[in-house]
C-alpha cells in the first residue's frame, strides 16, 4: 500500500477542532399560526388554538374541571368520566379532558346535568373503591355533594386471588344490604413497592406509564371485565416473575395511592407516617449523566419516597430504579439503627 | 420490543393450535426444543410479528379450541409468535366469555338463562342440569364436561336454547333450539358431534312468513340452498352486484342515500351519510365492516338471514365495498352462531371461486374480499369501535367518539360499519334505485324491517313488515298472544329497549313513532310477556345481563350497572334503604348518569328498559307482580 493513501487516511483528533466553514446559519421553521376556534364557555366567549381540549380552554378562562384519569404526560383515556361537561347538540355529555374545540361549541361545564354525572361517577368510585389516601378524589366529593353511604354500607372484601380469578360474563349474585366493592387484600411481593388494589379506581394511568406513554416495559395492563377489570400481570403472577423493572413510574402517576412505595405503606401501618411533618428536597439524580430530578421527600431527615416532578424537562416525571428506589445507602434504615443502637448498649 | 415471558412452556398440542393459524414459524429457534423461556427475545420479532396483533383473537381462539382453555404456556408461545406483551394478551383472553384461562373440561354447555328463554323452560332446564351435573362452572375432578348458564344465544324463537363447546382435535360448537337436559346430556356425551340434520329441519320455523310474496327482504328464505351459489343466482342473485358495477360507485352512493335508509343495528343512523363519507375520505386503504356480533337478548334476524340467504349476505357486502372504495371487507360474525359461521364461509368460498370476490369482482377492475372474523363471547364487542379493538386483537373497549369510524376507524383507517340487516336492504335499492326504495314504508322510515317475535307469541320468529305496520298487527301476524293469553307487557328493541304495556299496542313501529313515545325499535325486538311472568325476575335479569356484558372501562358503566342491579334487588326482596320513592329516585339518578356520561351506546342504554318497566308498569307500587 503507498504511504500516500496510508496518510489521507488518517484524520488527527485535533483537525475536528478547527473552525469547519460556515454557511448561513440554520432556522427554526416558523410557527404556522394555528387558526383560532371561537366557542362559548359558560357563556364566555373565548377564542383558542385549534386542537385545544375543552379542558385547557374551560382553565384558559379560569373554569376548574376535576380530571381524575387525565395526566399532561399520558394520552387521555377519558374513563374517569368526572369530567364531563355538557354541549349543546350532543346526546350525551363529553370528556373535557379529550374532547377537541371546535367552532361554535356551546358548552356547560356547571349546569345540573353535568354536576349530577359528576357527583354519580365519584359516589360509584367512593362506594366501591377505599379512597383513604386519595386526597383529591375526596376533595372533589366535597364539591359535588358525593354520598357514597346512600348505596349501603360496604360488602364483604374478596378474599386472595377471587377477584385475580374472576370469569368475564358471570357474577354472583349481589349481597343484599351492601354496595359490592373491589376491596381485596394487598398485593405484597417485592420490597419497593405495594400494590393495594382495593383503592385501584381503574383510571389506566400506571399501564400507560408501564406502556407505550413511558416505559414500554408492558408489565401490567387491564385483564377481565366489567366490575371485575383490574391492572393484572400475566396470569396475576407476582411482580418479580413479571416483566416489571421497578421504575415506580406507574406509583408517579396513581391517584389513589393504590400503588404506593415499601416505605410509605410501612410506615402507614405503624403509624409514623407524618405527611406534616415531611419535606421535599429537590435534587439531580447522581447515578448517571442524564440527569433527573428527583423530589426527596424527607421525614425525621430520613428519605421515605422519592418522586420527579411532572414539570421537569428531563423526566416528565418519569425516573429507573435507581433514582427511585436506589437510595437505602444513603441512611441506614431506622430498625438496624436501634438495633446497632441496642448492639452498642449491651455490649457496655 | 423485548418481551419477557414466564418460563411456562407449550406442549405439542398448543404450539400445532397456534401454528394452525400463523403457519410454523420461520425460524427453527421458536421450536419445542428451543422454546425460549424466561428472558425471551423472540426471533420472529420486529414490524412483521408486531404487524400480526390483529391474528391474536383468531390464534386464543385456536387455542381454545383444541385444549379447551388457555394456559401460561400456550399464550407465552402465542405471544412470542406474535410479538404481543403477556400481560397484554392475558387481558385480552380474559375479556372474552368463551375463553378460559382457567384449567377447564373440553366440553362445555352453554345453557340460555336469558329473558326470552327465562319465559319458556329455561329455569326448569337449569334446574335440571345442576341436578344432572353439578352446580354451574363446578366440575367433577376427572370430568370431561362442565356447563354454565350464558346469555341470550340468539335462539329466541325456539327456547329454550343452549350451545355445546367442544375442544380437540375436531373441536365442534353445537347450537340447540329447542333442546332438553336428554339432548344436552347426548350432546356432552358425544362430543357435540350429533347428526345436526334436525338442526337445521328445525330452522324452517325461524320464518313463518317463508315463501310469501310480499317478502323482500326474506323473499329466498326457503326457495333456495343455502348452500349453493347457482340456486341463489337462479333466484335473481347477483344482479343487484351487476347493476351497481353498472352504475358505478358515485351513483350507487347516491341511490343509498336517496333510499333513506336507516341503520337497523339499533341507532338508526342514516346508512347514505356514512356511505358518502366512507367514499369521499382521502385514504387507503379502507376497510368494509359487516356487524354480524348480534348479541342484544331477544334478537336473532342477522343469525337467520346468515344462515338462509348467506350470499346475499356477500353480496350486499361487495356493492358496500365497491362503492365506498373499500377492498377489504370483514364480516365480525358472533361466536356462538356456529350454523351462520359455516354457511358464511361456504358462501364467502363460492363467491371467491365464481370470480365474484377477489382481485376484479365480476371481471371489473374491482378488488373486494372478504375475512370472517369470530366473536368470542362479548355483547360489547357489536358496538363499532370495541369490534375495531377486538379485531385488531386489542380489549373490546369501545373508543372515544370523534373520531367517527368514517374517518378513524379499523387500523386507523376510514371504515364503513353496516349491520347485516341493513346490508341486504341495500340489494332492493341497487336494483329498483333509491326512490323506489325510500316509497316503501313512511316518510323517516323507509323500506321493511325485520323484527323477532318471541316469548309468548304464538308463532315466534323473524317477520318482515313495512314501517308503520302497528304493534297489535305484527303480533297478530304472529298468530297473537299465547302462553295464557292475556298480555302483561311488550319488550321492543331489545334489553337496550323499552317495556311497552297492553295498552299501546297500536303504536306504529317506525322510528319516529316509537321515539315521540320514549321508546326505540333498537334492533327489531318484540318479544311478549304474558301474565304469568314475574317481571321482577325479568328485570333482575336484565340488570345482571347489563352488569356482565359491561366492558369495565368507564366508571358510570361498570359500577353504575352493579349498583343498579343491587338497586333492584332490594326492591324486589323489599328491602329498601330508606323508602321505596327514594331508593327508585336513586335507580333514576344511577340511569341518568349511565345514560349522559358513559362512553358507548351499553352503558347510555344499560337502564333504559329498566327505568321504563319501573315507570310504566309501577313494578314496584303493588300495582303488579
Amino acid at each position: 500500500m503507498p504511504p500516500e493513501a496510508e496518510q489521507s487516511d488518517f484524520t488527527p483528533t485535533w483537525q475536528f477542532l478547527n473552525p469547519v466553514p460556515r454557511g448561513p446559519v440554520p432556522k427554526a421553521p416558523e410557527e404556522s399560526a394555528q387558526p383560532e376556534i371561537e366557542l362559548t364557555i359558560d357563556g364566555r366567549e373565548t377564542s383558542v388554538p385549534e386542537g385545544t381540549t375543552l379542558l385547557h380552554a374551560a382553565r384558559g378562562l379560569g373554569i376548574d374541571t376535576p380530571t381524575l384519569c387525565y395526566l399532561e404526560s399520558l394520552t387521555p383515556v377519558n374513563v374517569c368520566r368526572v369530567c364531563v361537561v355538557e354541549l349543546e347538540g350532543s346526546r350525551t355529555l363529553v370528556p373535557a379532558c379529550s374532547r377537541k374545540v371546535e367552532p361554535g361549541m356551546q358548552v356547560r361545564t356547571d349546569s345540573p346535568r353535568v354536576r349530577l354525572s359528576r357527583r354519580m361517577v365519584l359516589e360509584f368510585l367512593a362506594s366501591s373503591v377505599d379512597v383513604s389516601t386519595a386526597p383529591e378524589l375526596q376533595a372533589y366529593m366535597d364539591e359535588y355533594e358525593a354520598e357514597p353511604e346512600r348505596y349501603g354500607p360496604p360488602g364483604p372484601a374478596a378474599s386472595d386471588s377471587v377477584r385475580d380469578n374472576a370469569v368475564p360474563g358471570h357474577h354472583d349474585s349481589p349481597v343484599l344490604d351492601a354496595a359490592e366493592t373491589v376491596e381485596q387484600p394487598v398485593k405484597i411481593d417485592n420490597e419497593l413497592y405495594i400494590r393495594d388494589y382495593s383503592k385501584c379506581i381503574l383510571c389506566y394511568k400506571c399501564v400507560e406509564a408501564c406502556g407505550e406513554d413511558a416505559q414500554n416495559t408492558f408489565a401490567i395492563a387491564v385483564a377481565g371485565r366489567g366490575f371485575d377489570a383490574r391492572i393484572s400481570t400475566e396470569f396475576a403472577v407476582p411482580l418479580p416473575d413479571s416483566a416489571c423493572v421497578y421504575c415506580g413510574n406507574c406509583i408517579g402517576v396513581c391517584p389513589t395511592g393504590a400503588l404506593m412505595f415499601r416505605s410509605e405503606f410501612d410506615m402507614r401501618a405503624a403509624g409514623t407516617w407524618d405527611e406534616a411533618a415531611q419535606s421535599e428536597t429537590d435534587t439531580i439524580c447522581s447515578y448517571c449523566g442524564v440527569g433527573c430530578s428527583l423530589s426527596l421527600h424527607i421525614q425525621d431527615n430520613e428519605i421515605v419516597k422519592v418522586m420527579s416532578p411532572l414539570e421537569s424537562e428531563v423526566t416528565k416525571g418519569n425516573l429507573c430504579i435507581k433514582g427511585r428506589f436506589g437510595w437505602q445507602f444513603m441512611q441506614q434504615p431506622k430498625k438496624e439503627a436501634d438495633e446497632a443502637q441496642e448492639d452498642a448498649q449491651a455490649s457496655e | 420490543m423485548d418481551l419477557h415471558l414466564t418460563s411456562d412452556t407449550p406442549n405439542a398440542a398448543e404450539q400445532l393450535a397456534v401454528d394452525s393459524v400463523l403457519d410454523a414459524p420461520e425460524s427453527g429457534f421458536i421450536s419445542d426444543a428451543h422454546f425460549i423461556s424466561g428472558e425471551a427475545y423472540a426471533p420472529a420479532a420486529g414490524h412483521a410479528a408486531r404487524a400480526n396483533r390483529h391474528l391474536l383473537l383468531p390464534v386464543l381462539h385456536a387455542i381454545q379450541e383444541r385444549i379447551g382453555w388457555i394456559s401460561p404456556g400456550a399464550l407465552n408461545y402465542a405471544c412470542q409468535r406474535l410479538t404481543v406483551p403477556p400481560t397484554e394478551a392475558y387481558g385480552v383472553a380474559t375479556f372474552y366469555a368463551l375463553f378460559s384461562v382457567q384449567p377447564k373440561p373440553p366440553v362445555v354447555a352453554h345453557v340460555c338463562d336469558d329473558i326470552a328463554c327465562m319465559a319458556n323452560g329455561a329455569e326448569t332446564l337449569c334446574a335440571e342440569m345442576a341436578e344432572r351435573f353439578g352446580a354451574p362452572g363446578s366440575a367433577e375432578q376427572d370430568s370431561n364436561l362442565t356447563w354454565h348458564h350464558s346469555p341470550c344465544l340468539g335462539m329466541c324463537e325456539r327456547p329454550p336454547a343452549a350451545m355445546v363447546t367442544a375442544a380437540g382435535v375436531t373441536p365442534s360448537t353445537t347450537a340447540l333450539a329447542p333442546v332438553g337436559i336428554d339432548e344436552i346430556a347426548q350432546t356432552l356425551a358425544d362430543r357435540g358431534h350429533t347428526n345436526k340434520a334436525s338442526e337445521a329441519s328445525t330452522s324452517v320455523r325461524s320464518v313463518p312468513q317463508a315463501g310469501s310474496e310480499e317478502l323482500r327482504l326474506l323473499r329466498r328464505v326457503d326457495r333456495i340452498d343455502p348452500d349453493d351459489l347457482a340456486s341463489y343466482c337462479g333466484a335473481g342473485g347477483y344482479r343487484a352486484l351487476e347493476r351497481a358495477l353498472d352504475m358505478g360507485p358515485a351513483q350507487v352512493v347516491r341511490e343509498v342515500v336517496a333510499s333513506k335508509l336507516l341503520g337497523r343495528g339499533g341507532a338508526a343512523f342514516p346508512a347514505g351519510v356514512k356511505w358518502q363519507a366512507v367514499a369521499s375520505a382521502e385514504t387507503q386503504p379502507r376497510y368494509m365492516i359487516c356487524n354480524a356480533d348480534e348479541s342484544e337478548p331477544g334478537t336473532f334476524k342477522d343469525r337467520v338471514v346468515m344462515e338462509e340467504d348467506p350470499f346475499a349476505v356477500v353480496e350486499a357486502m361487495t356493492i358496500a365495498g365497491a362503492a365506498t372504495g373499500c377492498g377489504k371487507g370483514y364480516i365480525y360474525l358472533r361466536g356462538e352462531y356456529p350454523l351462520a359461521l359455516e354457511r358464511m364461509t361456504n358462501a364467502i368460498a363460492q363467491a371467491r371461486g365464481a370470480g365474484l370476490l377477489g382481485s376484479s369482482v365480476l371481471g371489473h377492475e374491482v378488488p373486494f374480499d372478504i375475512e370472517i372474523r369470530r366473536g368470542a363471547g362479548a355483547y360489547i364487542c357489536g358496538e363499532e369501535t370495541a369490534l375495531f379493538n377486538s379485531i385488531e386483537g386489542f380489549r373490546g373497549e369501545p373508543r372515544n367518539k370523534p373520531p367517527f369510524p368514517t374517518e378513524v376507524g379499523l387500523f386507523g383507517k376510514p371504515t364503513l360499519v353496516n349491520n347485516v340487516e341493513t346490508l341486504i336492504n341495500v340489494l332492493d335499492i341497487a336494483l329498483e334505485g333509491g326512490d323506489a326504495f325510500a316509497a316503501i314504508g313512511t316518510e323517516q322510515s323507509t323500506g321493511t324491517k325485520l323484527f323477532c317475535l318471541s316469548g309468548h307469541v304464538a308463532r315466534p320468529g323473524v317477520y318482515e313488515v313495512p314501517f308503520g305496520t302497528t304493534l297489535e298487527e305484527l303480533i297478530s301476524l304472529a298468530g297473537g298472544v299465547a302462553g295464557n293469553g292475556r298480555l302483561q307487557a311488550v319488550l321492543l328493541g331489545g334489553a337496550a329497549g323499552t317495556f311497552l304495556t297492553p295498552q299501546e299496542l297500536a303504536l306504529p313501529l317506525t322510528f319516529e313513532a316509537t321515539r315521540t313515545v320514549g321508546a326505540t325499535l333498537g334492533s327489531g325486538v318484540v318479544m311478549l310477556f304474558d301474565d304469568s311472568v314475574n317481571m321482577q325476575n325479568v328485570l333482575l335479569r336484565i340488570a345482571a345481563f347489563f352488569r356482565d356484558e359491561s366492558c369495565g372501562q368507564c366508571v358510570p358503566c361498570r359500577v353504575g350497572t352493579v349498583r343498579q342491579e343491587e338497586l333492584l334487588h332490594r326492591l324486589v326482596a323489599d328491602k329498601t334503604i330508606g323508602s321505596v320513592a327514594n331508593e327508585i329516585h336513586l335507580l333514576n339518578e344511577v340511569g341518568q348518569a349511565m345514560r349522559d356520561a358513559s362512553i358507548c351506546g351499553l352503558g347510555q342504554t344499560a337502564s333504559s328498559a329498566i327505568e321504563s318497566a319501573v315507570a310504566r308498569m309501577e313494578l314496584f307500587n303493588g300495582k303488579s307482580h
